[in-house]
């Protein structure tokens, strides 16, 4: 690219076919190729890798103001949906209804089975002519039962591999032979739907991962990871999927 | 480091608190202890051992009979769930059973033996067991040893048995009948398998490795125990010591002895049952028939409770605070009455301690109740 283009992200998913990548720093994530602006602006993208449009007097290297931001976003989303009529979209107006349901009775979802993750695929997607009529030609409804199930495949994946860290010493980098299955077998009293929450012994507030890392440099006598770390990413996957179900509770103690 | 955290407040405290004491007389060090320590001093406050106030297991034991002729006729001591690994590799655990062995070296009066409750080791290593077995020497009194699955695994106990002998036996003591068993065998999953000595340990040592057996204590070792009991009278008092809870908590832990039931059976006809455990790393209470069983602290670190399964008369221990390595692990005293009725004393350090009496667990939770949970498990 001769031009340095900004590529907003609109909340519309990114659909990659015929598989998903486990999050891995500096791995190719799909690029959208953007045309270059007649004017020299700043040309964006919308993340079905073809609507674009530019910031009429932003150069690239400016930063657009949060209207001209907006504005952009506002022409991108209305020629989508031009482009997509039948497309069902959510307006703003519609409340995510978030754990209110509670999640599984029971909560602790702890079981040795847990990190396998094989939930119940849902309803398909996919045209069926046997199935009662359901809303179609929507780009964020197009994936289909195979697609869930290579989703939930490379998320089970990246789980499992939380959980051979978890349970290794050597993987975390510790020194004394300590893994975190030793005080927590199967994630128990990890509670990641607890962060975050202030942690009186940082005298702050801590996320999941501050405590994962703390324990990395304590008790398992290692160096404490990255943030950008794969290893750490793993051990947030595992813990959190072994509390599959149990409502968020931010800030619990 | 502008901001204290509580538990450095505390710390510092505590610190200047002990630092007083050590320069007061008795009699003003039971005025102060009064002070600082409130009702507790209404039940005999001494300063046996640790850092804490304790409350003395002769102090009010036998708590079957509140009216007082209940005093214990002895105490013993224990340790449990040590997990060393060589002490080039990990000191911090070397470092806690060594507390532990302050702690019950300086009960006064000692303790008539001190029990060791299984897993002295982490990986059933030679030299991890030889190191326990030199620390495990410089106790005092008598030690009564029980292997745990982290003994056993690597060479199926043939280092442990060189040391310490037969892993079943058992001994009389002041009326009461003590029973070490071996509750830890597992059924072959490592031959089938391909498994090395090693990969059979480290399954083993996994608590949550879903491949191994379940524990029991298996046939033959239900026929040694149906042999050994055979000449005690049922109303002799009966303790016995075991790895495994021997009960179902929660199986894939191996919180669990497989064959409790047939074992139960047998201890049926006895009138007044005991049963100690280690493995489980908390405090915990059961009460099935005529059997009480207490579950003992680990000086390595504490489980959390189980998902599920955890018995009734149970009052957790507060959860763990992870910054603390020696919160939630500590060692304990039981005090036996005449009647051959335990009280359990849970000597969590750093920590107030927590007595589970014999009362409370035979009236099923109606006399008696230990302090109540202030942080449960989540």
């Amino acid at each position: 690219m001769s031009r340095t283009s900004k590529v907003l992200l609109v909340s519309l998913p990114l659909l990659v076919l015929g598989g998903v990548t486990i999050a891995r720093s500096g791995s190719q994530t799909p690029q959208h190729q953007l045309p270059e602006s007649r004017d020299g602006n700043v040309v964006v993208g919308l993340c079905d890798g073809k609507t674009t449009a530019e910031i009429p007097g932003v150069k690239p290297g400016e930063t657009p103001t949060r209207e001209q931001a907006q504005a952009v976003s506002d022409t991108l989303m209305a020629e989508w949906r031009r482009k997509n009529p039948d497309a069902h979209w959510d307006d703003p107006s519609v409340k995510l209804a978030q754990a209110e349901t509670g999640g599984a009775p029971g909560g602790a979802a702890t079981g040795s089975e847990a990190p396998s993750g094989a939930a119940q695929p849902p309803p398909p997607h996919a045209p069926d002519a046997a199935a009662p009529e359901t809303q179609e030609g929507h780009t964020y409804g197009a994936f289909t039962d195979r697609d869930q199930q290579i989703w939930q495949a490379a998320t089970d994946r990246f789980v499992a591999e939380g959980k051979r860290i978890f349970h290794s010493a050597d993987l975390l980098g510790g020194t004394i032979g300590v893994s975190c299955d030793m005080c927590h077998p199967d994630a128990a009293n990890t509670h990641p739907e607890t962060y975050p929450k202030f942690q009186v012994q940082f005298g702050r507030v801590a996320l999941l991962r501050d405590m994962i890392n703390w324990c990395i440099e304590n008790p398992v006598r290692g160096k404490p990871l990255h943030d950008d770390d794969d290893r750490l990413k793993a051990l947030e996957a595992y813990i959190i999927a072994s509390r599959k179900g149990v409502p968020l509770d931010y800030g619990k103690h | 480091m502008g901001v204290k955290s509580i538990e450095t407040r505390h710390h510092e405290e505590r610190d200047a608190f002990f630092a007083g004491l050590r320069r007061l007389s008795r009699r003003s060090f039971v005025k102060l202890a009064g002070i600082s320590a409130g009702a507790a001093l209404a039940r005999g406050v001494v300063w046996p051992h640790g850092f804490q106030l304790v409350e003395v297991a002769g102090a009010d034991v036998g708590g079957a009979e509140p009216g007082g002729k209940g005093r214990p006729s002895f105490t013993f001591a224990y340790i449990s769930d040590t997990h060393l690994y060589p002490r080039k590799l990990n000191d911090r655990f070397v470092r806690a059973i060594l507390k532990a062995v302050d702690d019950v070296n300086s009960l006064d009066p000692q303790p008539d033996f001190v029990f060791f409750g299984g897993d002295l080791a982490q990986l059933g290593q030679t030299d991890e067991l030889d190191l326990g077995n030199e620390i495990l020497k410089t106790i005092k009194a008598p030690v009564k040893m029980m292997v745990g699955e982290h003994d056993w695994f690597f060479d199926m106990g043939e280092h442990w048995r060189g040391l310490f002998g037969p892993p079943q036996y058992s001994f009389d003591h002041k009326g009461v009948h003590f029973v070490t068993i071996m509750s830890v065998q597992e059924k072959d999953f490592w031959t089938a398998r391909g498994m090395t000595p090693m990969q059979r340990m480290l399954t083993v040592a996994g608590l949550d490795n879903g491949l191994q057996s379940r524990f029991e204590v298996g046939e033959e070792g239900r026929r040694w125990l149906e042999d050994d009991l055979k000449k005690v009278d049922p109303k002799t008092p009966v303790v016995v010591f075991s790895h495994s809870p021997l009960y179902k908590y929660y199986r894939a832990w191996n919180f669990w002895t497989e064959d409790a039931d047939e074992v139960q059976a047998i201890l049926k006809r006895f009138d007044t049952v005991t049963v100690i455990h280690g493995h489980t790393h908390q405090l915990l209470t059961n009460h099935i028939g005529n059997i009480s069983f207490h579950g003992m602290l680990s000086t390595a670190w504490p489980w959390p409770y189980a998902p599920e399964g955890l018995p009734k008369l149970t009052v957790q221990m507060n959860r763990a605070d992870p910054f603390n390595q020696f919160d939630g692990c500590g060692d304990g005293t039981f005090g036996v009455s005449e009647g051959g009725l335990v009280d359990a004393l849970y000597n969590l350090w750093d920590r107030n301690p927590v007595t589970v009496r014999a009362s409370y667990v035979t009236s099923n939770g109606a006399k008696d109740a230990p302090p109540a949970t202030k942080l449960a498990s989540y």
